[in-house]
């Protein structure tokens, strides 16, 4: 058995939709942003093993995740603040209570 | 058939990442979402070490493990409300995001294993250190020193933009 490219796309391949399957049925704001986290990683692993096993001699699949991974952690540091701030105000997270901006 | 160690040690990192991020959409307690996260992600930069890129392995850790989960950790420690800490999720919606993510990974899972990739079966060498920083820092073809400020622009943004949010007024 030899360890080619097509396995680490099949294991990325299956953290992406397990991360799908939980945005579409979660309804706890930070379980979907935690399946948001699943997904933006899978994605990181096809870049890797694309440069690694495809372009050895480039480097732009590893700055591609390097810049990926601060993006995320923007990302999860300002959702948080802005779940933190919508706790605050209606005492809830589940996604169904989100009706505010709708009155 | 003879399994060598760099196998064995995929095989595992590979069980890991598939069982743990299963887990963490199947389970209901939000804290152990988060706990079976962290092994997904310390699985990943598991990855990225065997495939003998060390410093992103080392970046995935601090950043993260170190510091997203406990980010995670805490907000969920702060947002614990009664009727959230088991949630109920309907069946229809349970039927749609089954069929939806089994039949795309059906999908995406055929089309990798019958497309016919290029062979390289070989795991390169190390990245040097001195390879990386310089093509972080220079301005030339194939260097990356304007997406590195456009980065830190925006992690300035987003700590401004989440202490605006966050704070008590």
């Amino acid at each position: 058995m030899e360890i080619t490219m097509e396995y680490y796309l099949v294991i990325s391949t299956i953290m992406l939709f397990a991360g799908i399957y939980g945005f579409i049925t979660r309804r706890n704001m930070l379980a979907v942003l935690i399946s948001i986290e699943l997904i933006l990683n899978s994605v990181d692993i096809n870049f890797v093993a694309f440069n690694r096993f495809l372009f050895p001699g480039q480097m732009e699949g590893f700055f591609f995740t390097l810049f990926a991974i601060g993006v995320s952690a923007c990302e999860t540091a300002v959702a948080i603040a802005i779940i933190i701030n919508v706790y605050r105000n209606i005492r809830n997270i589940q996604v169904k209570n989100l009706d505010k901006l709708k009155d | 058939m003879e399994i060598t160690l760099s196998q064995a040690v995929f095989l595992f990192l590979a069980a890991v990442i598939v069982v743990c991020s299963i887990l963490t959409v199947t389970t209901k307690r939000i804290l152990r979402s988060a706990t079976y996260l962290l092994f997904v992600l310390f699985a990943t930069a598991g990855i990225y070490f065997q495939l003998n890129y060390s410093f992103l392995g080392a970046v995935q850790l601090t950043v993260y493990a170190g510091g997203i989960i406990v980010l995670y950790v805490f907000s969920i420690f702060l947002t614990r409300s009664d009727s959230g800490i088991k949630e109920k999720i309907k069946n229809s919606k349970v039927l749609a995001g089954l069929v939806a993510s089994v039949v795309g990974a059906a999908i995406c899972i055929f089309i990798t294993m019958t497309h016919p990739f290029p062979a390289s079966h070989v795991i390169g060498d190390e990245v040097n250190q001195k390879v990386i920083g310089t093509a972080l820092m220079g301005t030339e073809k194939y260097q990356y020193l304007l997406p590195f400020e456009v980065i830190s622009v925006l992690l300035l943004a987003c700590i401004i933009g989440g202490i605006l949010i966050a704070r008590k007024r």
